[in-house]
């Protein structure tokens, strides 16, 4: 398996698992159903590169790479 | 808006509340149960819209039903959100608490759906959880057992398709059921926050007066509910409850535990066993259309080509489409003034009513098919699903000013007309990103100032031999100025005024729909009431003090119309702000242009037509700008220089000189504090960059 990356470095196309949020942020996130162990796909970016665009449980989701990148998540072999 | 009273005793008709995240077909299932049975409103208090309705069950009694704003939890992140959770935990006095509630959700999405799902079984109500978009299901290559999720639940699970009115009938069938079973739902608190939510209840129970299911609702919802949305209207938490919360938080925050993490995981463990009994998934996921669609719509290059057509064609349509209304309706103020005149003795009554209240009246109905043209167009965008992807592409360039990408289509819309444009930021959840939305959206320059500067930029330019590339040249740097002064205001605002937390994006991008006309209409039609009863009063009330104005003092008899205004209290008011207009090259008589405008923007062309006597005919504005540069001061140098038409334009650029603009914005904000300062800041602005214009000008000899 490889290392764990920022959620926003996730290449396009890419499944990843959720490994970690920080602690008692991004609740909204959580609530959307983003969570430890909740896989995600980057489905692609938006045309200036932000925000990017994710499936998780079954429906897209956009955040903002800001965001993102407060998410480690362990990237999974297609 | 409340249900009738009804003696005390007597069983109360029971009142329903529809609750589902936003995208799930919560509007459409509540227009198919209650037809145009319904009163739409706003929460005292908080620009929320508030949709009642009526149905009668299979008993015929009536059952009220309340549209709740589309959420995703009840830890509120806007003002919807906020209405929705005050409501159904009973802490508005505008709005009795919901008996029963119906839950609608997106079935082809149903984890995530279950979420908010989750949250209202806790409340302790009789619960009807109604999966919509079972068409779409099997599309999606999922099947659904609705019956197991009815047993794992408790309580009744009806399949629907609120779109095609199927099931429909077995809702109110199970609506009219006296006995609606509770949830029967255990879950199981993380240990870790049990003892907390213990103690949260108990104190709900003692100090705040709540049955303990809600209680216990409200205690977990605490935990989550952060820094969340406090919205007018709403009972604040009682104190000692609020003492036991702190304690807790600090507890926790000492000992490194993330308790709200926790308890959404812990919800989510729930919904994960829920959904893996009840959702199958027949067949491999392959490509939906949406995606396709997405593929084309959010591509670097395509993406900004759709988005150009979809602007194109509103911009087109709310042109082509909004002229004839308003000629009709032109043409029939005209028309029934004609008549008053001739039905009544000319005097002061007549006057007032020709001049003051058809003025008035014609002014708010003129902007009525603008409105509906642009908030057809909204509904159109935001019921497909392409509202969001705009949001997508543009957040981007909006995040430089500290916006998001929500705020591009108010924006957009305020080119044509400010005033849906304010209306339609009810679709940016944070409340200060759509304050700030609503104060530079006026600065966009819409259609009303076209009129002045086509007159401006034709007494600027003399002549047919002046190029048509230097008039438009004027004309586009007018519209640049509008709206980098925009975006410019906006980033200050952001950085000062209204300074918050980068505002968070996380929005859904829904699957595309069909969009369901019937629905976007009655949405229409609901924007154009809203704007009728609320701000038709304030547009009526300043046209008639701005046509008593115009009016009075009366002329001695014989005097002309040019005479009767140079005299009356407008004409003097004009006298009066001069000292404060000179600096930037204005005397009196544009003064009260600048004053009649108010009225809106446009009326600055007929005003100076009265000021200098010569009335323009029609399309035909030539009498009219022959007139102005033959305008003088008093000692003889010319009044419209270039310099001062130039000035002049840049000062309809920012001034803030549109009343309807203002009574929207007075409705949209609640209070008149922020038209008010909008009012100053615009126009103050104006003031200074068209003295600066004007001042360093005159230095450099033009």
């Amino acid at each position: 398996m490889a290392a764990a990356v920022k959620l926003s470095d996730l290449p396009i196309g890419a499944s990843a698992i959720v490994r970690e949020l920080p602690k008692s942020g991004l609740l909204r996130l959580r609530e959307m159903g983003l969570l430890a162990g909740t896989r995600v796909t980057l489905v692609r970016c938006a045309p200036f590169g932000d925000p990017i665009e994710i499936k998780v449980r079954g429906y897209h989701l956009t955040l903002r790479k800001s965001e993102a990148a407060l998410v480690i998540v362990d990237p999974q072999e297609p | 808006m409340t249900p009738p009273a009804k003696p005390p005793g007597a069983p109360r008709s029971p009142v329903y509340a529809i609750v589902g995240n936003p995208n799930c077909g919560k509007s459409t299932l509540f227009n198919a149960l209650t037809g145009l049975k319904q009163r739409v409103g706003n929460y005292p208090g908080v620009t929320v819209e508030k949709k009642t309705g009526t149905l009668y069950s299979q008993h015929g009694q009536p059952i009220t039903v309340i549209d709740l704003p589309g959420s995703y939890s009840l830890a509120a992140r806007s003002p919807d959100e906020a209405v929705t959770r005050d409501v159904l935990l009973g802490r508005r006095t505008d709005t009795p608490q919901p008996d029963r509630v119906l839950c609608i959700v997106d079935t082809t999405n149903l984890e995530r759906n279950l979420y908010l799902v989750h949250q209202v079984l806790d409340l302790g109500r009789p619960v009807i959880l109604i999966l919509n978009m079972m068409d779409l299901v099997a599309q999606a290559g999922l099947s659904i057992r609705a019956a197991r999720l009815e047993q794992m639940l408790g309580i009744p699970v009806i399949p629907c398709e609120a779109a095609n009115g199927k099931g429909i009938i077995e809702l109110k069938l199970a609506m009219s059921r006296h006995d609606l079973p509770l949830p029967r739902h255990a879950w199981d608190i993380p240990a870790a926050i049990a003892s907390a939510v213990a103690e949260l209840q108990a104190s709900l129970v003692a100090n705040g007066g709540k049955a303990p299911l809600i209680a216990r609702a409200e205690a977990l919802l605490l935990l989550t509910d952060q820094d969340s949305v406090r919205v007018a209207g709403s009972t604040p938490l009682d104190r000692r409850t609020e003492e036991i919360l702190r304690s807790w938080q600090k507890r926790w925050e000492a000992e490194g535990m993330d308790w709200a993490g926790t308890l959404v995981s812990s919800r989510y463990e729930v919904i994960g066993r829920l959904a893996a009994e009840v959702v199958q998934t027949a067949r491999v996921q392959t490509p939906t259309p949406s995606d396709r669609i997405d593929a084309i719509v959010t591509h670097p290059v395509w993406g900004w080509l759709a988005l150009g057509a979809v602007m194109t064609l509103l911009f087109v349509s709310i042109f082509q489409f909004a002229q004839a209304p308003m000629d009709w309706i032109a043409n029939g103020n005209a028309a029934l003034a004609n008549w008053i005149k001739r039905q009544m003795p000319e005097g002061d009554l007549r006057n007032l009513l020709t001049d003051g209240v058809i003025g008035g009246v014609g002014t708010i109905v003129m902007f009525l098919p603008q409105i509906l043209i642009l908030f057809f167009f909204i509904g159109l965008l935001e019921s497909t699903g392409y509202m969001a992807r705009a949001a997508f592409i543009m957040d981007r360039l909006m995040s430089r000013v500290g916006l998001n990408g929500k705020s591009f289509i108010p924006l957009l819309s305020s080119y044509a007309c400010a005033i849906p444009g304010i209306m339609a930021t009810r679709t940016i959840e944070d409340p200060k990103d759509r304050l700030v939305t609503i104060l530079v959206a006026p600065l966009m320059s819409c259609s009303a100032r076209l009129p002045v500067y086509l007159m401006m930029i034709a007494a600027l330019l003399p002549g047919s031999s002046v190029s048509l590339a230097a008039k438009v040249g004027i004309m586009v740097l007018m519209y640049a100025l509008g709206t980098l002064g925009a975006f410019g205001f906006a980033w200050l605002f952001k950085r000062t005024l209204l300074r918050g937390k980068p505002p968070l994006m996380i929005m859904e991008l829904p699957p595309y729909r069909l969009p369901r006309l019937r629905d976007v209409f009655l949405h229409m039609v609901e924007r154009a009431g809203l704007f009728l009863k609320n701000a038709g009063t304030i547009i009526l009330a300043i046209s008639v003090v701005l046509w008593f104005l115009a009016a009075y003092p009366k002329a001695p008899a014989g005097a002309n119309a040019t005479q009767q205004l140079a005299q009356s209290f407008a004409g003097r008011a004009g006298h009066a702000i001069e000292p404060l207009i000179k600096p930037i090259g204005f005397d009196w008589q544009i003064g009260i242009g600048l004053i009649s405008s108010f009225a809106a923007r446009e009326v600055f062309v007929s005003t100076m037509g009265v000021v200098f006597n010569a009335e323009a005919e029609g399309e035909n504005t030539a009498p009219l700008t022959h007139a102005l540069n033959a305008a003088r001061w008093p000692d003889g140098r010319v009044l419209f220089t270039p310099l001062v038409c130039f000035t002049l334009m840049i000062f309809y650029v920012f001034a803030m000189q549109c009343m309807s603009t203002i009574a929207v914005v007075r409705r949209e904000t609640n209070s008149w504090r922020w038209p008010i300062f909008q009012t100053a800041y615009m126009t103050g602005a104006a003031w200074i960059i068209s003295f600066i214009v004007y001042q360093s000008g005159t230095a450099l000899g033009f």
